[in-house]
């Protein structure tokens, strides 16, 4: 965790007093799926309903769709789909998933803390 | 047509260009389908899938896709640099795609049900890109590591084996090796067509690789586990199983590069592709007599390939040319090539496979193996491995000296190991004491498919090599040392007094050191 803060302080002087994502960064989120599939079109309504209860006019949102531009999978390193990439503010952070459990997305966009307790991701 | 009879013996084949491994598996890899590769780290998986890519583009006209889930592209080029395989070349020459996919747990959250929708896309993506055939993956279990939801990796890599086989490509997927199951995620269960383990055995400090075909769906295979090797030549593998018994049988002869020597074995030399024997204790010339056999092969314009076991090229090439053998001119021209080892270096199936490997590339018409005593180990052990090693020799039917060394009493019993039956022509090098003297005297033990002499003949280690001396014959038995040169100087005398042409060398000398010794040749 410590090394995180370092290294988010020495990139972004905004945020050189607090590690927390300052209340006025932008937000550029890049949400990678894959065609009209289910998943897809729900993670999309996830992704712009937290947008716009947590983010409010803070944001891009730029939705890539796999299929149309391939080489970005290679490029961006998309394994699953879909995935949110947090490009700023830094540091860069991946979610995968349909985006369906809110607390999460939070965590991965650096809204929420992290929890301190062992997560179960982590087994 | 839809007779699966009919098509199980149309099963394509997509060769590896690893021979040795095409042999086993009767052609290659089943084309158009996944076939899995498992073994512990170090094993060299991951050169055996570049290998088949590299090898498919050059040799064969199938481009491939490399997608590395754990080594990055740059490593892996410069890995293989060596084995003359540039892959960057390839790259810009569309002749192969690399692609590298990181995954690491800790960077990604997971919110939600997914697929690696992604994953598909850019192996598809790669597909295309080269339009290629072969397709490897290193090492996808690599995703197991990197996402939590096992279910979902599982029911996504049954998918993508599903897929693979669609789009037709041939594909290595390698896995490491598990407890208990061939791999660590028990991907066994998914790609079921083709199997190969890939092992790494050390016994008493020495590593042998093996490699056997787990399973092989629709085409028979070789089921052995056969010794592979990874070098500064790449991979080979050596099937080198079935001793069986169908070489050419020559009956040509090869001069033994000692004039006397070609005469006692009746049909002026060694049979063609023949192996042959020298055995002896040591300081009894064995080294020497197996250069003038090298020397005279190459003399006559044809390659010699030496494997020294226990000395250094240079020392055997001083050391020869001390007494008058020049292995430098051979050496320069090309048509002598050493192969220098020590025994212990590798197990004894490395070293066959080696040897066998040596044998291919430089295609020579007579080897030499000095010493093959230099193998010491459980006797059935060596005597596979000698009785594999000659009959691949015959196979090739290359002519082939071995030297042994014995020790002073087991040098007519023949020893261990079992030589005796596989050789065609043995001779044996013993000391003759007498009178105080010490006297070296050669014999042929045996050879087969010649009338040979079984005389006891005295020689010497000249300046000029080795020198057979005529034979000089007592009553008692074969005269050496001096008791010869009492003889041949009576012989002398008797020919500068011009008395009569009675010989002399079948006559019973008055006086003068004799030298009996049984007739060993009668006793084998």
């Amino acid at each position: 965790m410590t090394d995180e803060r370092t290294f988010q302080a020495s990139n972004n002087l905004e945020t050189e007093i607090s590690a927390e994502v300052g209340e006025n960064d932008k937000y550029v989120l890049r949400l990678f799926v894959s065609g009209q599939s289910p998943r897809s079109i729900l993670a999309i309504e996830n992704m712009r309903k937290i947008c716009a209860e947590y983010l409010s006019e803070r944001y891009t949102l730029e939705v890539i769709d796999i299929y149309q531009h391939p080489e970005a999978c290679q490029q961006e390193q998309i394994v699953a789909a879909p995935t949110l990439i947090k490009v700023l503010p830094r540091p860069l952070r991946r979610i995968i998933g349909d985006l369906s459990n809110t607390e999460k997305v939070l965590v991965g966009l650096s809204l929420r803390p992290r929890a301190t307790t062992p997560d179960k991701t982590g087994d | 047509m839809n007779d699966p009879q009919f098509r199980r013996a149309q099963l394509r084949k997509a060769a590896t260009g690893i021979d040795g491994l095409d042999a086993i598996m009767e052609g290659g890899l089943p084309a158009g389908r996944p076939t899995l590769l498992c073994g512990a780290a170090g094993c060299g998986k991951t050169l055996f899938g570049v290998t088949f890519l590299a090898e498919g583009s050059l040799r064969f006209g199938e481009p491939g896709v490399l997608i590395s889930f754990e080594e990055r592209p740059q490593d892996i080029s410069e890995n293989v640099a060596s084995l003359g395989y540039d892959l960057p070349r390839l790259v810009v020459e569309k002749k192969l795609f690399i692609d590298q996919v990181q995954i690491e747990r800790g960077e990604n959250e997971e919110s939600g049900s997914f697929d690696l929708e992604g994953l598909f896309v850019r192996l598809g993506y790669a597909i295309d890109a080269v339009g290629a055939k072969r397709v490897v993956l290193d090492t996808i279990e690599n995703l197991f590591a990197g996402l939590s939801d096992a279910a979902i990796v599982r029911s996504e890599l049954r998918r993508l084996f599903t897929w693979l086989k669609e789009r037709d490509v041939t594909a290595i997927i390698t896995g490491e090796r598990g407890e208990g199951q061939l791999t660590r995620h028990g991907l066994e269960e998914y790609v079921s067509d083709c199997v190969v383990l890939l092992d790494n055995r050390v016994q008493n400090q020495i590593t042998t690789r093996l490699l056997r075909v787990v399973k092989y769906r629709g085409s028979t295979h070789g089921t052995n586990e056969y010794p592979f090797l990874i070098d500064e030549k790449g991979i080979s593998v050596l099937p080198i199983t079935s001793a069986h018994l169908r070489h050419h049988t020559s009956s040509e002869t090869v001069p033994t590069g000692i004039l006397g020597l070609d005469d006692m074995l009746g049909a002026g030399g060694y049979h063609k592709g023949s192996s042959v024997l020298i055995s002896g204790a040591s300081g009894s010339g064995k080294t020497i007599f197996a250069s003038h056999f090298a020397a005279t092969t190459c003399a006559r314009g044809e390659r010699c390939l030496y494997f020294a076991f226990e000395e250094s090229p240079g020392q055997i090439v001083r050391n020869v040319r001390s007494v008058g053998i020049d292995l430098q001119k051979h050496l320069d021209s090309g048509l002598l090539r050493f192969e220098a080892a020590r025994p212990t270096l590798y197990g004894f199936e490395m070293h066959l496979a080696r040897m066998n490997r040596d044998l291919d590339e430089f295609k020579p018409t007579t080897t030499i193996i000095d010493p093959i005593s230099a193998f010491r180990g459980v006797e059935a052990e060596v005597h596979s491995v000698l009785l594999r090693m000659v009959d691949i020799l015959k196979t090739k039917g290359i002519t082939a000296v071995m030297t042994r060394l014995t020790s002073e009493q087991e040098h007519v019993a023949g020893g261990d190991q079992g030589i005796p039956s596989l050789i065609d022509t043995w001779v044996s090098l013993g000391a003759l004491e007498a009178d105080g003297e010490r006297n070296r005297g050669l014999y042929v033990l045996k050879s087969r498919g010649m009338s040979h002499s079984n005389q006891i003949r005295e020689y010497q280690i000249t300046k000029n090599g080795i020198e057979l001396l005529d034979v000089y014959r007592s009553l008692q038995g074969v005269l050496v040392g001096s008791a010869r040169r009492q003889a041949q100087a009576a012989e002398q005398r008797k020919a500068s007094g011009a008395m009569n042409g009675k010989r002399v060398t079948n006559r019973k000398l008055a006086s003068g050191a004799r030298q009996r010794i049984k007739d060993q040749g009668k006793s084998r």
